[in-house]
């Protein structure tokens, strides 16, 4: 079976001046549609550049990504990105946020009307219809990023791709948001990968864990399938005796054999 | 429930005559409260600068009253000026006009120039701001122009134009430009990479990205420009006007001078002020309106 999702031989070598470093070395991973797909590593092993890989924010230096058959090197709404710290347009409304994306992507397949239900449709998939004419300065951090949910998913991407998106809340806004993805998740059936350094969240909502070594030339250490079954309930798994052990390997992994080391 | 409605019924009944008068007392307190409270704040804003300038007023009368002095006390002003005033609108032809058509003479140039600057400075500027190449070419130059004078550019824009009129409007446009591109390119050049990534996933294309994402990520920045680029016009106005004649406040006060009309000089100096005041707040204000929300992200 081919991949939904391919990163084939990727290298990236970020050169400034005459001094190049090597961040990311022979990087191969594949997702089959519907994976959810964890990244984890310590702070500077490149996750968040093999993200922007994938999204086309930043080219491979070498190898590629291939997305159902077919190539990708530049940015587009098939692989839509919820940003770490939200990234809304500030003058722009909840609503107006999320219906830029929607303009642009359906501006040909579907009717002003049609747009803007699909607008409010994706809205309500993470409850936020009730705030859609307020602007991102006047709602919490949480909401922020539901709304950056809503504006990827209303782009129908192939790929979702998180870029830690629950790094900058508190962790029981947390924990409610990693639940709507979660549910979400289960009603889309979406392809997602998520950056993560945060093992409990990996372990909860992936299918396969991908561990990163520490960089410079970091590379994929170990991929740690996480047979749960779906859907998880956070309070019952906290005694499952294989999300426990998932969960320690994780562990074992990331504080064991890879240690983070201060850069010199 | 149906109990109490019952009870509270002969009771609101029985306590209806001192009811209507005591809500209707609190009712009004807050109400004359709050007017009491807004001419309150109004007053302190209002009433430092009131005494300041009364202050001034009797200081400068006390100082140019006596014999022998070059400038008339604000008394003679006053007397010397009833005339223009109040009565800002007459016309006998020529230039021997009301202040309010030398005025609106100024600010017509200063309309003109000045939206031509803004249009072109902040093209320019989003030019210098988006690429490196642009930036690395025209700054250099533009960081030698903007340091020539305004009146440094009338000799040559009367040689071009052979007329005051677009000389006048050249010297407005080539004062206010420069602030206004110098910010909207720091603006540009600072625009978050979120709202680029953010862009760039969108697909936007440069048309939607300029007007959608720049512009207004940009905004206070390029008010910043405007509103100084307001000022120098204003500022170049007066002396380009001196030198090019006609109509317009600038030779009105040169004229008062040739005419030995001081009291005239005074009171055109002070709607200057006011009007040049007046054009900052609105540019400001302008600014508020648009850049709404822009700040806090």
């Amino acid at each position: 079976m081919t991949p939904y999702l391919k990163l084939d031989h990727v290298d990236k070598v970020f050169t400034r001046g005459k001094v190049s470093s090597e961040v990311l070395k022979d990087i191969n991973l594949n997702l089959g549609k519907g994976d959810y797909v964890s990244i984890i590593g310590h702070s500077g092993c490149g996750k968040s550049t093999m993200l922007n890989i994938i999204a086309g924010l930043t080219r491979a230096t070498i190898g590629g990504v291939i997305l159902e058959g077919r190539e990708v090197n530049s940015p587009g709404p098939d692989r839509a990105v919820v940003f770490q710290n939200h990234s809304l347009l500030p003058w722009l409304t909840v609503y107006q946020n999320v219906r830029l994306g929607v303009d642009k992507v359906f501006a040909k397949t579907k009717s002003r009307v049609e747009r803007d239900e699909w607008t409010m449709h994706n809205l309500n998939l993470v409850q936020m219809t009730h705030a859609k004419d307020k602007r991102p300065s006047e709602i919490s951090g949480g909401m922020k990023q539901r709304v950056g949910i809503a504006r990827a998913l209303a782009m129908e991407p192939k790929v979702l791709l998180l870029d830690e998106p629950f790094g900058a809340l508190d962790a029981l806004t947390r924990a409610h948001l990693q639940d709507s993805v979660m549910a979400l998740h289960q009603k889309l059936g979406n392809t997602i990968v998520m950056i993560t350094h945060d093992v409990d969240e990996a372990v909860l909502l992936s299918d396969r864990i991908v561990m990163m070594t520490n960089g410079p030339s970091a590379t994929i250490g170990e991929v740690l399938d996480v047979p749960l079954e779906r859907p998880r309930k956070r309070l019952e798994l906290a005694s499952n005796a294989v999300y426990l052990d998932c969960r320690k390997r994780v562990l074992e992994f990331l504080y064991e054999r890879h240690k983070f080391v201060e850069a010199a | 429930m149906n109990m109490q409605v019952i009870k509270t019924e002969p009771a609101t009944a029985l306590a209806k005559p001192p009811v209507a008068s005591v809500a209707l007392a609190p009712k009004q307190v807050p109400n004359t409260d709050k007017y009491v409270k807004a001419a309150k704040d109004v007053a302190a804003r209002v009433i430092p600068p009131l005494i300041v300038f009364a202050l001034l007023m009797v200081f400068w009368e006390l100082v140019c009253r006596r014999a022998g002095s070059t400038l008339p006390p604000p008394s003679k002003v006053y007397q010397d000026t009833k005339e223009l005033i109040f009565d800002p609108f007459f016309d006998r032809g020529g230039i021997d006009k009301g202040l309010f058509w030398h005025l609106s003479a100024s600010l017509q140039r200063v309309a003109f120039g000045y939206s031509l600057a803004a249009v072109v400075g902040i093209a320019l500027g989003t030019l210098v701001g988006q690429s490196v190449w642009a930036m690395r070419g025209l700054d250099p130059i533009f960081q030698v122009l903007r340091t020539i004078p305004p009146l440094a550019w009338l000799p040559l824009a009367l040689a071009a134009f052979r007329d005051g009129q677009p000389s006048a409007i050249f010297v407005i446009f080539i004062t206010s430009i420069w602030p206004i591109i110098i910010n909207t390119a720091v603006g540009i050049r600072n625009i978050p990479q979120d709202y680029r990534n953010v862009a760039a996933v969108v697909q936007l294309n440069p048309v939607e990205f300029f007007w959608k994402v720049m512009l207004p990520s940009a905004a206070p920045y390029i008010f910043t420009g405007l509103r100084i680029g307001i000022g120098l016009s204003w500022l170049a106005i007066i002396a380009a006007e001196m030198l090019i004649g006609g109509v317009g406040i600038g030779f009105f006060i040169w004229d008062a001078w040739n005419s030995s009309h001081i009291s005239e000089i005074i009171l055109s100096l002070f709607y200057v002020g006011i009007i040049g005041f007046v054009l900052d707040r609105l540019i400001a204000g302008l600014g508020k309106l648009v850049t709404h929300g822009t700040s806090v992200s």
